[in-house]
């Protein structure tokens, strides 16, 4: 059987396009990756009128058929069907502002150019209307000799008419790119000054409306207000990502316990209840008691992005960026690295200058993502007493916010280093659209979460259920006789004690040596793996019931605990952002450097704070 | 008149870009996000209190940022 047709959706940036993927093919979609690049590929299926199944991929939003970006280059080379993974497209749906038309129709006439089939969304029909912007269809479609379909992808809206002119559009099947497929090469200022002609003809009236954004803008965007309702947003946002996880965190704990508990008292003592106690349940439940901060911090920068928020915080923060050498663009990579770097690294692609966007990727590690929150949540009440600065000001909170400050003050030192050293060159400056406000769809922003839901659960269920099991095994094996300590005497504690002569000298035990091992993993291992450590030596022992704080406590000296969380802010350890930035820079050379001048760095920041802590009696 | 002198919220059209000073890739994204010969501007929103710099223009029907180095290889004249 052949596969269902391919149709894809394109469209320039802002157009609506991800919406009318959303309500084209609901919660059937699935997100892969084009081979050789980091590009995902958003694909979801649906059945034309007569019951035809199609295949329909989101391409990424570009402005035209030059590539300026990796996303774009993906886009074009799906169209003209160069694209290794993909086949040919039968038809493409083309998504159009209907009130930026003098702008998108440019790239819908090169689109049409190239002579594959295309029906037009007119989206945001109802925005138009709203500016009072009246627009004549029939015009358009006549001159552009395509379908040309009034839509509102938010509101489920021109669906079926859609759907209609697409099972036309797709006929039988058979694909009918020009021979030769090449697209002919219009200059850019020529299509540009046609797309502006037809949009004159196709628009029959335009009254002066209200524009909502543009009031909206005039608070978002005041020289005063705004820098303020961007810094109590990012306050709020930072404090509901600790307050508000904490009850589904706890409850989460609680059943992880629940689990052990049962467990324990189920199976006899032993390799198996070992594995499953103290390797499995300790190691990935400290981990997953994380999904609620990270669901949360992903929940405001979905809602930012969405909204169209978050280009006008790039705007706000373009002049310190540019103190740094980086554009405004870099903030929306870096926020979202404060929830992961992996897809903060990712969203560097919107970055047009190379070198812009490659210092950003060097720093991006430096912004506190949320694995770094696991060790700092244990060292902190563990060591840092609970008690109040100043009334409603505690010191664990000032202690982790310090911690965030120290990674951001990190990231722009690094920055400007970077930018005059390694990355040196000029920048491209800052240009960017700024997309009307709208009320983002809850389940876009819902679908988005579950995304990022399995993707972290997925790697609890592998990278990091590995590892743990893995460690359990060499933390446990050979048995140490009596009197030894299991994690000196087994195979991981020998090894830790080869990394722990390196560390020794910024303070770092052999605990930490040997918890530092498995985190190159991931960042959260660190706990998984002390916990796991602790359990093993504890076996059966009093010890055992007692709380991983307590004994952390009662273990290490405060200024090997501080060290630790300097080492945390800057030690680059997480397989997967390494791997993602070797990706993104086609090669070794850059996640070699990063990883060699972040452990640099971490090493120096980790003995500065053992050496001051110790010289000070801590 | 410079783009980057105009002032905010005076209507005005481009009447020149100097495509020549800008880099290749600003003078394409620039022209992209619909900068071109006699289309109609307005300069909109400018910086924060830390400076006067990005600028918010009104570009036809668009809203774009961008920089006053960029801005001011433009020309304008007032409406």
């Amino acid at each position: 059987m052949n596969p269902a047709p391919l149709v894809a959706l394109v469209g320039n940036p802002n157009a609506g396009k991800s919406s009318l993927f959303n309500a084209l093919t609901g919660a059937r979609q699935k997100v892969g990756n084009y081979p050789g690049v980091t590009v995902e590929r958003h694909s979801g299926r649906f059945a034309l009128q007569d019951g035809r199944p199609v295949e329909l991929v989101d391409l990424p939003g570009a402005y035209s058929l030059e590539p300026a970006s990796p996303d774009e280059a993906v886009t074009r080379d799906v169209i003209l069907g160069q694209q290794a993974g993909e086949r040919l497209p039968a038809a493409l749906i083309v998504v159009l502002d209907a009130s930026n038309l003098d702008n998108h129709l440019r790239f819908a006439m090169q689109l049409i150019g190239l002579g594959l089939p295309i029906v037009i969304a007119l989206n945001m029909i109802d925005l138009a209307k709203r500016d009072g912007l009246e627009i004549d269809t029939a015009v358009l479609a006549r001159e552009l000799g395509v379908p040309v379909i009034e839509t509102v992808a938010v509101r489920r809206r021109g669906l079926e008419e859609l759907k209609a002119a697409l099972a036309e559009a797709v006929g039988d099947g058979t694909l009918k790119l020009r021979a030769g497929h090449g697209f002919v090469h219009e200059d850019l200022a020529t299509v540009q000054r046609r797309a502006r002609a037809l949009a004159v003809k196709a628009i029959v009236s335009e009254s002066p409306a209200r524009r909502i954004t543009h009031s909206l803008d005039g608070i978002a965007l005041h020289p005063v207000f705004g820098p303020l309702i961007l810094a109590g947003l990012l306050f709020v946002m930072f404090q509901a990502v600790f307050s508000w996880s904490q009850v589904p965190a706890d409850w989460l704990q609680a059943q992880f316990d629940a689990l052990g508990g049962w467990i324990s008292a189920t199976l006899p003592a032993g390799f198996v209840r070992s594995l499953l106690v103290e390797g499995v349940i300790a190691g990935v439940g400290a981990v997953v008691v994380f999904l609620p901060q990270i669901l949360i911090l992903f929940l405001f920068i979905l809602i930012l992005e969405a909204s169209g928020y978050m280009v006008r915080a790039a705007f706000l923060m373009d002049r310190m960026m540019a103190r740094v050498g980086l554009s405004g663009r870099a903030f929306i990579p870096l926020l979202s690295s404060f929830a992961c770097a992996v897809p903060g690294i990712m969203a560097t692609r919107t970055i047009d200058d190379p070198k812009d966007r490659l210092t950003t990727i060097l720093i991006a590690p430096l912004m506190t993502c949320s694995a770094r929150l696991p060790v700092y949540t244990l060292i902190i009440s563990a060591f840092i007493p609970e008690r109040a600065v100043v009334p409603g000001v505690g010191l664990q909170g000032l202690v982790l916010f310090c911690l965030y400050i120290a990674g951001v003050s990190g990231a722009f030192v690094a920055a400007l280093v970077l930018r005059r050293t390694v990355t040196k060159g000029r920048g491209s400056g800052f240009m960017m659209e700024m997309p009307k406000y709208q009320w983002p769809r809850w389940q876009d922003v819902a679908l988005g979460l579950v995304t990022r839901a399995q993707i972290f659960l997925k790697r609890a269920g592998t990278i990091i259920l590995f590892t743990t099991v893995l460690l359990w095994a060499l933390a446990s094996f050979p048995q140490a006789p009596a009197g030894v300590k299991q994690s000196e005497y087994s195979v991981a504690g020998r090894i830790a004690s080869g990394v722990e002569t390196v560390v020794r000298p910024i303070g770092f035990n052999h605990d930490i040596a040997l918890a530092l091992i498995p985190a190159m993993a991931a960042r959260e291992v660190a706990v998984s793996a002390i916990a796991t450590v602790y359990a093993i030596d504890a076996n059966g022992d009093a010890a055992a019931s007692q709380q991983l704080e307590t004994r952390l406590g009662a273990a290490w000296p405060l200024p090997t605990a501080l060290a630790f969380l300097a080492w945390f802010v800057f030690a680059p350890q997480c397989i997967s952002t390494i791997a993602v930035t070797r990706r993104e820079t086609n090669g070794w050379k850059w996640p070699g450097f990063m990883v060699a001048y972040l452990f640099a760095v971490a090493y120096v920041a980790a003995g500065l704070t053992y050496w001051t802590a110790t010289a000070l009696g801590l | 008149m410079r783009l980057s002198d105009l002032p905010l919220r005076k209507a005005a059209h481009i009447s020149e870009i100097d495509w020549s000073s800008l880099g290749e890739a600003e003078a394409k994204r620039l022209r992209e996000l619909g900068f071109d010969e006699g289309v109609a501007i307005e300069a909109l929103h400018s910086g924060s209190f830390f400076s006067r710099d990005p600028i918010a223009f009104r570009v036809g029907r668009m809203t774009v940022a961008i920089r006053r180095a960029q801005a001011s290889a433009i020309r304008v004249a007032l409406a």
